[in-house]
């Protein structure tokens, strides 16, 4: 059974999501069922860290087809840290969606389950076409989920968004197939022992097909020329698919964490760390677009709907110093932004169900009945995105701070400090503006549930205890970064055939 | 054959490209089916062309990648599944925004909203 425990994570949604679009259930069964497997998908991805973090890489063979021929799934700290942020995220969205939000069109829960298989399926796999298959998985429950509900603003967004995809997935495949003529093998720990004793004439084709994928996965993350999709498709999604977006853009960023690890790492010779002047640059200059999006925000998604973009400036500044400190800082910064951004959505909803018309409009409007909660809560979520201490953004900006040494120093430093301040700028005034600026009205409907409450907090509550569990958190995160850091792992576990054999 | 392959190859993705970036959703829709015919195509070489050889190892000395194949026969399932959903997309957001056009917005609006 333990052997089995690598597919769980895709495997549990799957079964959930055909047993939920198949039959028909009552409202009720439908949400107990949904709990029951995401809680049970949270479960397994403990069990998965528990796993790792004994530092062995680990692979499940679909089939037994041994690698390099048959499909596998790998299971690494990275891998196993991933999945199980998109647990805990997936946990306060699917809690929130049981507040109504879920009953506004059909097919909520199926869909949803889908897309976390296709998330989970993204992080595990060690193959670039299965990268690609799972890619398209959580991208077909994204189209459906976004339009969860209907309506103009919804439809529009949606159109720019499956298009967008759907050219980023001919790209996609194009660099795939660039990459299979010129190694001749599709698994990841394979590619990388294939470039490292590759033919030099063949570096042309190697290079297009790498910087073919970055655009790619580029797409996907949102870096500077390729996120104008982003703002308007998260912030007129629904409020629990929008928090769960708001792990897909670090799909994206998983994926070239990856790819250039794994791939194009020290084994690669000349073509070592290839991606690496692209993505510094664009990672700044994303930053500072995101920076002045954040402040130009004149609605409360909107705004984070930007605050996500800059944690993608922000995470591929890490990625783009290419050390192994910068990279265990990226990851903690990752595992905070993922899961209070999501808080963030989930409690803009919360706030708009309670102003009546103006909804999340940053102008004046009627007072929220439970002012004095949901003020506090978005203090909480707005001290933690901003980066103020004592909560752990400002302990995972700390680490990123810290991990840039030399002219990147010089070069880090003013944009992401000053992103961090225009984000405090832009919360405090749209705090100011919804919580006081406001007319007493007889407001006398009262739209949260419990549910609603419940999933907020337990998203941004997530923010303080990754203060206290920080210790155990940065360790992990080391030994992940030093684990990526050595490709030669990777390869040997998969591939042992190499050296070892008797 | 190579010559004439790469040159469907490279018309159909231009033209795709070319109806991708137009305005309306129809020949959007058309121009991203073109772009994963020729993205199939693109897959299918990357085997190695070959003729005359069976995609199945050990039939006889002589047998083409059978890998791209495999790969192009995924894409393509995948790739009807997505254009099946950008035609279904395409008519709701007609229906929707009373026009055709990809920003939702009829001729003479983006005219006067500048």
């Amino acid at each position: 059974m333990m052997s089995h425990l690598i597919i769980l994570p895709v495997v549990l949604p799957l079964a959930a999501a055909v047993i939920l679009l198949l039959a028909r259930f009552g409202a009720f069964t439908r949400r107990l069922l949904a709990l029951i497997a995401t809680g049970a998908l949270l479960i397994s991805c403990v069990m998965l860290v528990g796993k790792a973090s004994q530092g062995e890489v680990l692979y499940y063979a679909l089939g037994n087809w041994q690698p390099p021929f048959g499909i596998v799934l790998v299971l690494d700290r990275l891998s196993a840290l991933m999945v199980t942020v998109t647990a805990i995220l997936s946990m306060g969205c699917v809690i929130f969606a049981c507040g109504g939000d879920d009953e506004k069109g059909s097919n909520f829960h199926g869909l949803f389950q889908l897309q976390l298989m296709g998330i989970n399926g993204a992080f595990l796999t060690g193959d670039l076409f299965n990268l690609f298959v799972f890619f398209e998985v959580l991208l077909l429950a994204s189209y459906a989920l976004l339009v969860h509900g209907g309506g103009r603003d919804r439809i529009q967004s949606a159109v720019h968004y499956v298009v967008l995809n759907l050219a980023g997935s001919a790209l996609f495949l194009i660099a795939v197939g660039m990459l299979y003529g010129a190694t001749g093998t599709l698994n990841m720990a394979d590619m990388a022992r294939a470039v490292s004793v590759m033919d030099p004439e063949r570096n042309g084709l190697v290079v297009a097909g790498a910087l073919m994928l970055l655009v790619v996965f580029g797409l996907k993350a949102a870096i500077l020329p390729l996120y104008f999709w982003l703002p308007r498709t998260y912030a007129s999604a629904p409020a629990p698919v929008a928090a769960l977006f708001a792990v897909m853009t670090k799909v994206g960023i998983y994926a070239i964490l990856r790819v250039y690890s794994l791939v194009f790492g020290d084994q690669a010779g000349t073509l070592e760390a290839l991606e690496q002047p692209w993505v510094w640059w664009m990672a700044l200059a994303t930053l500072v677009i995101a920076a002045i999006g954040v402040l130009a925000a004149r609605d409360l998604r909107l705004l984070v709907a930007y605050l996500v973009l800059v944690s993608v400036g922000t995470l591929l500044a890490g990625l783009g110093m290419h050390s192994p400190q910068a990279t265990s800082a990226l990851l903690f910064y990752l595992v905070h932004t993922t899961l209070v951004t999501g808080g963030l959505f989930l409690l803009a909803d919360m706030i708009g169900l309670q102003r009546g018309k103006v909804g999340t409009r940053l102008v004046k409007g009627r007072t929220p009945i439970h002012a004095t909660a949901l003020g506090l809560l978005f203090l909480l979520g707005a001290i933690a995105v901003a980066g103020l201490p004592p909560l752990s953004g400002a302990l995972a900006k700390a680490l990123l701070l810290a991990a840039a040494d030399g002219i990147q120093r010089a070069w880090l430093w003013p944009p992401l400090l000053i992103a961090g301040l225009c984000a405090l700028v832009a919360l405090s005034r749209a705090g100011s503006t919804l919580f006081w600026r406001s007319q007493e009205s007889d407001n006398t409907d009262d739209q949260l549930s419990g549910w609603h409450w419940a999933g907020t907090a337990w998203l941004l509550i997530a923010s303080p205890l990754l203060v206290v569990l920080a210790g155990p958190l940065a360790t992990y995160t080391e030994a992940a970064a030093a684990q990526l850091n050595d490709p030669s792992a990777i390869i040997q576990a998969l591939l042992p055939t190499e050296e070892d054999a008797p | 054959m190579e010559l004439l392959y790469a040159i469907t190859t490279g018309v159909l993705s231009a033209s795709g490209l070319y109806l991708t970036l137009r305005g309306r959703t129809f020949p959007v829709v058309v121009g991203l089916t073109l772009l994963s015919y020729a993205v199939n195509l693109f897959l299918f070489s990357m085997g190695g062309l070959t003729s005359n050889a069976p995609a199945i190892i050990g039939d006889s000395s002589h047998y083409s990648d059978p890998l791209p194949q495999a790969l192009v026969l995924t894409a393509i399932v995948i790739g009807f599944a997505m254009t099946a959903f950008a035609i279904i997309l395409a008519m709701r957001a007609r229906g929707d925004m009373g026009n055709d056009h990809v920003d939702g917005r009829k001729a003479e609006d983006r005219g006067e909203r500048r």
